[in-house]
């Protein structure tokens, strides 16, 4: 019989440090609903999404119920939509975030990611007329996710798409500022996109991938927290070795879930994002788990270090835990969802810059973080464009997912709800970059030989 | 199938004896049964075959769950696998 002490643990994981499944997100091909009239399109794009994903949510509760394990979200990723609508206008753009809407709706899942174009070379009139349309789209729209990929490693970076983000984003804060301007926290602006990612709001459906897919994301902060507090007062080596084999146990969750959802629903299974993503609940976060490594508050001196260790160990024990790794893999740091990173952004302990610093040896970026909203287009563009700078220079994924938050200023804060939580606004500088971002044209690709 | 049934709470006269009749009545049959007192409570672990249940998987969780509220414990049945794959390479 299995090991009293291991079933206890598995217990207490899931009962007292919200060990669960973050996301089970299926990937849908939409090329083969291209059509030259846009109410065919439509039809087609909510018949294929709510045919293939019809027993998704039903599963995931099936596999909840079996394996006693939370799924805390069921979403659909599709095939960036910029090239699905290449040839319309951004009216007929917004027309397909309803669609899209429309399926996620009848199926009951939480999010539906791929409103979508890439850029970092330049834009197709269809990326050209989505971007236009985005701050619209997230206005009229609960469920659909938006990104722009404005750069990668090869390609260099676009500025000229960098600078009009920044102006889309004011746009997105402005058309819903009446809820705290929440447009903007479904739209994200990447470097290095990864064509598998199951978390939002950066999920697309890549080109290379099969017609459709099963992609999970893990969490666990809390899981790695408690292992950290009772391992207590160890040198590095120890505290990494108990990261790693807490993450061998969580990924391993993920694997089974991967396995079985793939098999119920007859989806080849992608990947599983090696991700601990926190939420706003009480022990659920990642910040908790660099304090429990020994710092006063998330965002003092020492922060980096300790969270490259916790991301590289993440990465280290959840590789050997599951056969194919993907999406964004490491810690997550998004400000809003993370109570202690809430905490310390209060304390004025963690700014944009040590966050911005945070990034570079952990996944994703600048996520959801509000600053004033009478920050500038092209502060934003400013902000953006260092963080993209990271990701291309370091070749890995970087983004921003910022909410300069209409009609409010520093001191005060921004809700959100749900698994968006809440975010203190945070400062800016004052000093213009304006000169700068209106360079227009492209930073080049960085060389890769020669690395200092 | 099998199942894991754990039975965590304060201890109690007749939890085991709960826990065993309502496995009974829905057809699990109990494979192997322990105990031990962990930071003062009380946990019983049961492994149970469930190729003779009685109705389908959830409705039994869900029960057992229902059983254990009403007696002041935490009871859950999880596929045995969730246990194997995270705790054996």
């Amino acid at each position: 019989m299995l090991n009293t002490q291991d079933i206890l643990e598995t217990i207490r994981m899931i009962r007292e440090e919200n060990l669960d499944i973050r996301t089970v997100t299926m990937g849908i091909s939409l090329f083969d609903c291209i059509s030259d009239d846009i109410t065919r399109l439509e039809e087609k794009i909510y018949n294929k999404i709510t045919a293939s994903a019809k027993r998704l949510v039903s599963v995931c509760e099936e596999l909840e119920a079996t394996y006693g394990i939370p799924i805390v979200n069921k979403r659909i990723s599709v095939t960036p939509i910029s090239y699905i609508g290449a040839g319309l206008s951004p009216d007929g753009f917004v027309r397909l975030a309803k669609t899209l809407e429309r399926a996620a709706s009848a199926l009951g899942v939480n999010f539906i990611g791929g409103f979508s174009a890439h850029v970092q070379k330049g834009e197709i009139i269809g990326a050209h007329n989505l971007i236009e349309a985005i701050p619209e789209a997230l206005s009229v729209t609960e469920h659909v996710c938006s990104s722009v990929n404005v750069a990668t490693t090869k390609a260099g970076i676009n500025m000229d798409a960098v600078r009009k983000m920044g102006e889309i984003i004011k746009k997105t804060a402005f058309i819903t500022k009446d809820r705290d301007s929440i447009g903007c926290a479904k739209l994200v602006v990447f470097a290095n996109i990864p064509e598998d990612n199951p978390f939002m709001a950066g999920a697309v459906h890549g080109i290379g991938e099969p017609d459709t897919v099963i992609n999970v994301g893990v969490s666990g902060p809390g899981v790695v927290a408690a292992a950290i507090k009772e391992v207590g007062h160890c040198d590095f080596s120890a505290l990494a070795e108990t990261v790693k084999k807490i993450a061998f146990k969580i990924t391993r969750v993920g694997q089974l879930i991967a396995a079985e959802a793939s098999q119920r629903l007859g989806v080849p299974y992608g990947i599983v994002d090696l991700s601990l993503a926190p939420t706003p609940a009480a022990g659920d976060s990642v910040a908790e788990i660099l304090e429990n490594m020994g710092l006063e508050m998330a965002g003092t001196h020492g922060t980096t270090a300790a969270l490259a260790l916790l991301n590289d160990a993440v990465k280290k024990g959840g590789v050997m835990a599951t056969n194919h790794v993907g999406g964004l893999s490491g810690a997550f740091i998004p400000v809003s969802e993370d109570r202690g990173m809430i905490a310390a952004a209060e304390a004025g302990v963690l700014t944009i810059e040590k966050l911005e610093a945070m990034t570079a040896v952990c996944s994703v970026g600048l996520d959801m973080f509000a600053v004033p909203g009478d920050t500038s287009a092209a502060t934003i563009s400013g902000i953006i464009a260092d963080e993209i700078s990271i990701g291309v220079v370091n070749n890995k994924t970087t983004a921003v997912r910022v909410i300069p938050v209409w009609g409010k200023g520093v001191g005060e804060s921004a809700e959100f709800g749900g698994l968006l939580g809440y975010a203190p606004i945070m400062p800016v500088k004052g000093e213009s970059c304006e000169e700068f971002i209106s360079r227009g044209g492209r930073i080049p690709a960085p060389i890769h030989s020669l690395r200092n | 199938m099998r199942a894991v049934i754990t039975v965590t709470g304060k201890d109690k006269v007749g939890i085991i004896a709960l826990a065993s009749a309502e496995c009974a009545k829905a057809g699990a049959n109990i494979i192997d049964i322990s105990q031990s007192v962990l930071r003062e409570y009380f946990a019983m672990i049961m492994l149970v075959e469930l190729d003779g249940l009685v109705g389908d998987f959830k409705s039994f969780a869900d029960t057992m769950s229902k059983v254990g509220m009403e007696n002041g414990v935490d009871i859950r049945v999880m596929h045995e696998d969730i246990f194997n794959t995270m705790h054996r390479i």
